[in-house]
């Protein structure tokens, strides 16, 4: 336990240190300010223009902070054989993939925090003013990092296989599959074809959901979550990211390194 | 002295990994059912709005059609504003525009409201579509039944546009019952019912809609119309006492002047714009040079 | 109880399509190190030295074999706990300082504060690099980095250490300085096991060695037996010999160099010795200067590593037989 703190925060130090973190964050900021700005010309929806793109570009550019740094977490210690000294010393090989992936979740818990909080701003900026009703879209925001920590798990588990561009590459794949996988169930079931169906039924059960967390316009238009979503994407995400990390673990502990 | 040695730390953390791994994909299993359940009903109704294109960029959305919904709203109020400002007589791409929006975003009331305005308006106000106007409306309908104004939207525009009084009173009485309804509603509806297009109730209708605005627009379009109806009786009146100073005198007004010197008004009527009403050359009222009345908009 | 310990260890690798040919990097390696030893694994590049260095630190598995280190099993956690481990071609988060990277390791050594703060301090300034320690990794120099790397393994205090090519791509000042840190090392006991290439390090260090080709145990034994297997040679140099005297010598030497007016030879036997020397006497030979040549580690090495140009030298036929292979 000691020790998966002890290498999360140094990942934790490490993500932190990406120059890129930074431009991404600041873009963030900067179009959630042009969020006023675009406001003021979409007549009648300014309330929804800033709800909208504040929540879309935090999730967007938390997407690709979990992916940029997602793919070298566990590539760039092989490659630059640190990981070499890191496993010559008594840590369990299942105690560093979990560590990585706590340290990075932090990172971007912190990001998402600064970015809501420009969101907030602005939103305040518009309506003069923050109304308890706002605290809603924190809701959405949840969401966002649970989708997050799904995306992170995911680029580490490919972290664990491939060069980082391969790795980009499969976790974005997989996330638009995510997206679409309430459409594939439905096209499978349309074709009548029992193979496809079954397919289509398998692919639905086994690839993430991602469709489930998508509730930006619901609480852009100031319709409330059904209760039970809140529970069940959570438990969706846990056991998800357990299985993601099961997974990278189990071929982390076989990894040989030459 | 050989022995195999298997790889991998204890044992025990690979257990732990594959018993992980099958029980949460088991178990997700009827968690997903189980939210797929509760969501079955939005999802139908989603369903029946979408024509293939605008499914299609839904799809491509991932999550962010809110956000698309909003851009294509600014673009149709964009696209309509500078139309209006070239004094074009077609707005072919409104109709799509409005389309794609209420695709995006069923739940974005306000393209409904201004899609039953501008798109039934006739040109040059408006694409002149009605039809296409309450197609889109029924969607609306569909997607926010609870929303009672869609209605009245629809009442709106089989009374003025298509001066179906009967289904008018019709739309304007199914709205009345809807949860939340105003209750002018429902005298809207019997009025409508008993005397057709009389002015009374197209002032209560536009009266409604200037409150209602979701816009800018949209408020100067129904102040607009109020203006031009209010124009209306009063020149229907002016030109009354018009017919009162001919029969007197003998011989026609030449402006508002003689009607004043000859005591049947007190001052020169000015028209809701603050314009002085003059005389036409038929001898008729009208509204003066400068004036911002519009009547052509109550053909 | 031997400090470190291989029963069999083979390691092969899988290669082709399908995983059909595997290729033997270490066949059944059979090793003994003891307590307090300093013991030195040679061969040439590929021999696997780096692959039983990894074998033994669980970095790769063994394909059959087995191996223990401080009497645990290669995949004790404690184990680990006690041992130090200096890569080849080290390489550290170079983000961070030699401080933050020794701090690094402490926690997850599981060092308390106290004792990370008095170790690293006397760690960096044990290490030569004092001044050093907020200066961030990817600023230090190879010798540097080397120094860290050492620092790093020694964190913990461990009873055993593991160290893959310490000096190489170091300057000889570099060099001494990491042979000085592992003697004292050695003079504090610890068992310390390390490869390298470099035949006059290892006969500086080691206690005992053990020689790889092509992942085969060719010969191990004590540095001191080896290199005490008697005088198996002479050297003779002689000063403007004539052209008869060097035919008389013909049949005994194996070798003749000629510089300037100086003749070199080598007599490989000890009989030989004497009628050589005769010969000289009688013929009225200058004889400038007359050496024992005693077998050098390069020799044994030479002779256990099957060269092809062993053979051109045509020369010693040095053929010992310690512990080991035959």
């Amino acid at each position: 336990m000691r020790r998966i703190s002890t290498i999360a925060w140094h990942t934790f130090k490490e993500s932190v240190r990406e120059r890129v973190l930074y431009n991404l964050v600041v873009f963030a900021l900067l179009l959630i300010g042009a969020a006023i700005l675009f406001g003021s010309i979409s007549v009648g929806i300014e309330d929804v223009i800033i709800m909208n793109l504040g929540l879309s570009s935090i999730s967007v550019f938390g997407l690709l902070m979990a992916i940029f740094i997602g793919i070298g977490l566990v590539w760039k210690e092989i490659d630059r054989r640190t990981i070499f000294s890191i496993l010559a010393k008594p840590v369990h090989r299942h105690e560093f993939i979990i560590g990585k992936y706590l340290g990075l979740m932090v990172t971007l818990l912190i990001n998402t925090a600064i970015m809501t909080a420009g969101f907030y701003l602005a939103l305040a900026y518009e309506q003069r003013t923050l109304h308890w009703a706002d605290l809603v879209a924190l809701q959405a925001v949840y969401f966002i990092l649970l989708q997050l920590a799904m995306v992170v798990a995911l680029a580490l588990l490919f972290s664990c296989i491939s060069t980082p561009i391969l790795s980009a590459v499969f976790t974005l794949a997989v996330y638009v599959i995510g997206n679409l996988l309430n459409d594939i169930r439905w096209f499978g079931q349309e074709t009548g074809s029992a193979l496809v169906m079954n397919l289509t039924a398998l692919i639905y059960y086994l690839l993430p959901n991602f469709g489930n967390f998508n509730v930006i316009s619901q609480i852009a238009q100031g319709r409330p979550l059904p209760s039970y979503l809140l529970v069940s994407n959570s438990c969706y995400a846990l056991l998800y990211v357990s299985i993601l990390l099961a997974a990278a673990i189990l071929i982390f502990e076989e990894r040989e390194f030459r | 002295m050989t022995s195999e040695k298997r790889k991998g730390w204890p044992p025990g953390t690979r257990r732990t990994c594959w018993a992980v791994l099958a029980l949460s994909f088991l178990a997700l299993v009827p968690l997903q059912q189980e939210a797929d359940r509760q969501m079955s009903a939005q999802r139908r109704t989603e369903e029946l709005l979408y024509v293939p294109s605008g499914r299609l960029l839904r799809r491509l959305c991932l999550g962010h059609e809110g956000l698309v919904a909003d851009i294509y709203w600014t673009r149709a109020v964009q696209y309509f504003g500078r139309k209006r400002i070239d004094r074009a007589t077609k707005f072919d791409l409104l109709g799509p525009l409005l389309r794609i929006t209420t695709e995006l975003d069923p739940n974005l009331i306000v393209a409904y409201r201004f899609g039953a305005i501008f798109l039934a308006e006739k040109a040059p106000w408006g694409a002149g579509r009605p039809e296409e106007a309450l197609q889109l409306l029924r969607r609306g309908i569909v997607a926010n039944p609870s929303y009672w104004r869609l209605w009245q939207d629809v009442g709106f525009i089989y009374y003025w546009d298509l001066k179906d009084y009967p289904r008018a009173a019709d739309a304007f009485r199914v709205g009345s019952q809807q949860p939340g309804a105003h209750l002018w509603m429902k005298a809207l509806a019997a009025s409508v019912a008993a005397e057709g297009g009389a002015i009374s109730s197209s002032r209560l209708l536009w009266t409604e809609i200037y409150n209602q605005a979701g816009n800018e627009s949209m408020r100067r379009s129904a102040a607009e119309h109020l203006w031009a109806l209010e124009a209306r009786e009063e020149i229907d009146q002016l030109n009354a006492l018009l017919e009162t100073y001919q029969e007197g005198v003998g011989r026609p007004a030449q402006s508002f002047r003689d009607l004043v010197l000859a005591g049947i008004l007190k001052g020169v009527p000015k028209d809701p714009s603050g314009v002085p009403y003059v005389v036409t050359t038929e001898g008729h009222a009208g509204p003066g040079p400068g004036s911002k009345i519009d009547l052509s908009l109550l053909q | 109880m031997p400090a470190i310990e291989t029963f069999d260890l083979t390691k092969d690798y899988f290669s082709g399509f399908f995983r059909k040919r595997p290729k033997r990097a270490l066949d059944r390696l059979n090793l003994q190190v003891g307590d307090g030893e300093v013991f030195g694994l040679l061969g040439p590049n590929g021999a696997g030295k780096s692959t039983t260095l990894k074998l033994l630190l669980r970095l790769i598995f063994p394909t059959t074999g087995r191996a223990t280190v401080l009497g645990r099993e290669l995949d004790s956690v404690a184990m680990h706990a006690r041992i130090g481990y200096l890569p080849e071609h080290p390489y550290f988060y170079d983000h961070l300082s030699a401080q933050e990277l020794l701090n690094y390791a402490g926690e997850l050594f599981g060092l308390d504060k106290a004792t990370r703060r008095r170790r690293i301090g006397d760690l960096l300034t044990r290490v030569g690099l004092a001044g050093s320690e907020d200066v961030p990794l990817r600023k230090f120099s190879k010798g540097m980095l080397q120094r860290v790397g050492i620092a790093q393994a020694l964190v913990n205090d461990p009873e055993v250490i593991f160290l893959d090519e310490p000096m190489s791509g170091l300057d000889p000042l570099g060099r001494r300085e990491v042979r000085d840190l592992m003697l004292g090392l050695k003079g504090e006991g610890k068992t310390i096991f390390f490869s390298t290439h470099i035949l006059s390090d290892a006969e500086m260090l080691c206690d005992r060695v053990a020689i790889l080709d092509r992942g085969q145990l060719q010969g191990c034994g004590e540095l001191r037996k080896i290199l005490s297997l008697g005088i198996s040679a002479t050297e003779i140099v002689l000063e403007n010999p004539h052209a008869d005297l060097m035919a008389k010598l013909q049949p005994f030497s194996s070798r003749a160099i000629r510089t300037g007016a100086s003749v070199r030879l080598e007599i490989p036997s000890d009989k030989d010795l004497t009628q050589v020397l005769e010969i000289v006497l009688r013929e009225k030979g200058k004889i400038a200067s007359l050496n024992p040549l005693k077998m050098s580690l390069e020799d044994y090495f030479l002779s256990r590593v099957s060269d092809a140009t062993e053979q051109a030298r045509g020369g010693r036929n040095i053929d010992i037989r310690l512990e080991g292979k035959p």
